[in-house]
């Protein structure tokens, strides 16, 4: 039998099927490559996570040696401006600050992505399990978030590395990552509750399958998008309150290590004399966050049934 | 409607009680213990032992929970290491200067908000939604302390020169003091120029504490209203012949501002941590700046006192907005 159908009607038809057999996250991802926002912030990660790997590369001087000879003024507090040589100038000690700001990208790269680690795999493990078990566990551990959530974040925060006797950068990163524990938990047994009377779950516990393998791979697959946008948003809020509690002055106090939020917080200090040391880092941090943001608002828009076309 | 805030009275006892219980465990969780902590750079093994034993830290854990329970009802939370004052008398001082400063952040926040995000829904897609989007994007991602630095270096001292950098009011001007609430002292007391003094210091720290909220604001008010405008009520409205106006004003604006209350009073934590880096930066003597230099000293009575008290006061004003959420909207109250 020929089939006679318009050209058009049958693209549209090859179009529909094409649809119907590609999953949800196929479909996102094909809707944020055609998204400005979505292209924006991937870039923007994608020069940052390349800056962090070759920034011992680009860095056209060491970023630790002092250059005492750059203190041509022996007033105090004169800190060399740019110059040819030191592009961003010198920080406080005569270390070339341009160096120190790209290499920079490697510790708050790690600040963020370790910060966002811990606190999503201690969430999870906690909404998980709420959210597989229910009942008592749910009702304990649910809480328990709450008793977290009741603080506010940056209190919290504080708490947590005021702990610590010597403050330094895993105080940070811990500090961090305890904050954003109850917004994983919440977030993953929400999806995982709404999956319980879902259709594919009760057709997967009719045919007797396990519930631990019901819950491993039916229920937390399924319930990975949102709990990977606020990954992604989590990333930028990470690098914003490490930079926040080395403002508080619970930062790492080692004057050797570069990381935009510590260099922006001790640059206070200088505002009056130079107050580009603060800028250099600020910017740096302001674009990344932004970044990410924009990276995670744009998965999650695409994630949305609600924007299933 | 008794029922519904006796019950969520209730429901946040266990919160209370849970967070009395860590905030006792972080006590003793930190260096040198409570007594170590208490006594700062005095400590010496015999002052501990001998403050161990007034504490009562000799006694059995469950006793000494209980005491420290009831101290802290009591309100009395030790003195302050930095300045040898009760901690409870320190943060009655500068609590009027932080819930001035924050209200003026949130009145900003929620006066910009609300007519932006509005804005931003009814030109969905167009250039006005666009910038309003991508304004509230950077606005989040500027860190808090170094908006408020920006904003001194632009339009303070050196800058422009608009706005006084820092402080509540300006050395030496006559003002009474009644309330300890600046703005309102004057108002009392008719001294005008006092008030415009003080609402003058307001300005730039209320921006700086102001922008993120405001940001959060404008996103939930934007896709609340565009989640309204496409409900079968405001379709309803329209094609029975209601003026645009009033679809707008009693339909749409009604119901998308629900869920903004909620998040409104979910501000109040940020506005909090917020202010802790604002006051900081702007030697505005409130909570946060008590809690700043409380880190700097560890002076751990104080931040004792202070981390308990903001987490009460936030779990009680969300608990007023979760009761004023039930006045505007009769579902919340029937589960």
């Amino acid at each position: 039998m020929t089939t006679i159908m318009p050209k058009r009607r049958k693209d549209k038809v090859d179009e529909l099927a094409k649809a119907a057999g590609t999953s949800l996250t196929a479909q996102a991802f094909k809707r944020m490559r055609r998204s400005p926002v979505a292209i924006t912030g991937a870039v923007i990660v994608a020069l940052f996570l390349l800056m962090a790997i070759f920034a011992p590369l680009l860095t056209p001087k060491d970023p630790y040696f002092r250059y005492p000879e750059l203190f041509t003024i022996k007033t105090p507090n004169f800190i060399p401006g740019s110059m040819p040589g030191f592009l961003f100038g010198s920080d406080e000690f005569g270390r070339d600050f341009f160096s120190r700001v790209l290499v920079a990208s490697q510790q708050t790269l790690l600040v963020g992505v370790l910060a966002t680690l811990i606190g999503l795999s201690i969430g999870m493990v906690i909404g998980g399990l709420a959210g597989a078990f229910g009942g008592w566990v749910d009702t304990v551990l649910m809480r328990l978030v709450d008793v977290m959530l009741s603080v506010p974040s940056l209190l919290l925060a504080i708490s947590i590395a005021a702990l610590a006797a010597q403050p330094s950068q895993w105080t940070v990163i811990i500090a961090v990552s305890i904050v954003t524990v109850p917004i994983f938990a919440r977030l993953l047994r929400g999806a995982m509750l709404a999956q319980r009377s879902s259709d594919h779950v009760l057709a997967a516990t009719a045919v007797g399958i396990r519930r631990r393998t019901i819950v491993l791979r039916h229920m937390l697959p399924n319930s990975m998008g949102p709990v990977l946008v606020q990954a992604t948003l989590t990333l930028a809020t990470a690098i914003l309150e490490a930079a926040a509690l080395s403002f508080l002055g619970l930062g790492d106090p080692d004057t050797d290590r570069a990381e935009w939020g510590l260099m922006l917080a001790n640059a206070q200090r200088y505002l009056e004399v130079r107050p580009e040391l603060a800028f250099y880092p600020a910017i740096a941090i302001i674009i990344v966050a932004l970044g990410f943001t924009l990276l995670g608002e744009s998965m999650r828009e695409a994630l949305d049934p609600k924007n299933r076309r | 409607m008794l029922r519904f805030v006796v019950r969520r009275l209730l429901q946040a006892i266990p919160t209370l009680f849970i967070l009395s219980i860590l905030v006792f465990a972080w006590l003793r969780a930190l260096p040198g213990g409570p007594a170590g902590a208490m006594l700062g750079d005095k400590a010496t093994p015999e002052k501990i032992a001998d403050l161990n034993r007034t504490l009562g830290l000799d006694q059995p854990i469950f006793v000494q929970y209980f005491k420290f329970l009831g101290r802290v009802l009591t309100g009395d939370f030790g003195s302050s290491l930095v300045s040898n004052q009760a901690v409870l008398d320190e943060i009655g001082f500068a609590l009027p200067a932080t819930i001035e400063l924050s209200l003026t952040a949130l009145l900003l926040a929620v006066g910009f908000g609300i007519p932006l995000g509005y804005l931003a829904a009814r030109y969905h897609g167009r250039l006005v939604d666009n910038s309003v989007v991508i304004g509230t994007l950077v606005g989040v991602a500027v860190p808090v302390f170094f908006l408020g630095y920006l904003l001194k270096l632009w339009f303070a001292g050196e800058g422009l020169g608009w706005f006084p950098p820092s402080g509540r009011q300006t050395t030496g001007i006559d003002a009474t003091e009644v309330t300890g609430f600046a703005t309102l002292d004057g108002l009392l007391t008719g001294e005008f120029d006092a008030f415009g003094d003080a609402l003058w210091h307001l300005v730039l720290p209320g921006v700086a504490l102001a922008t993120i909220p405001a940001a959060v604001i404008v996103r939930i008010t934007r896709a609340s209203v565009l989640d309204v405008v496409n409900e079968d009520f405001v379709r309803t409205a329209e094609s029975k012949g209601l003026g645009r106006q009033t679809v707008r004003r009693r339909h749409v604006l009604r119901n998308a501002l629900l869920p903004v209350t909620t998040t409104i009073g979910l501000q109040t934590g940020l506005l909090l941590g917020g202010a802790v880096l604002t006051e900081r930066v702007f030697n505005w003597r409130g909570i946060g700046y008590l809690l700043a230099e409380g880190i700097e000293r560890r002076d751990y009575p104080r931040l004792q006192a202070l981390i308990l008290l903001g987490a009460v006061v936030y779990v009680l004003v969300n608990l007023l907005v979760d009761i004023a959420y039930g006045i505007i909207d009769p579902r919340v109250r029937a589960r």
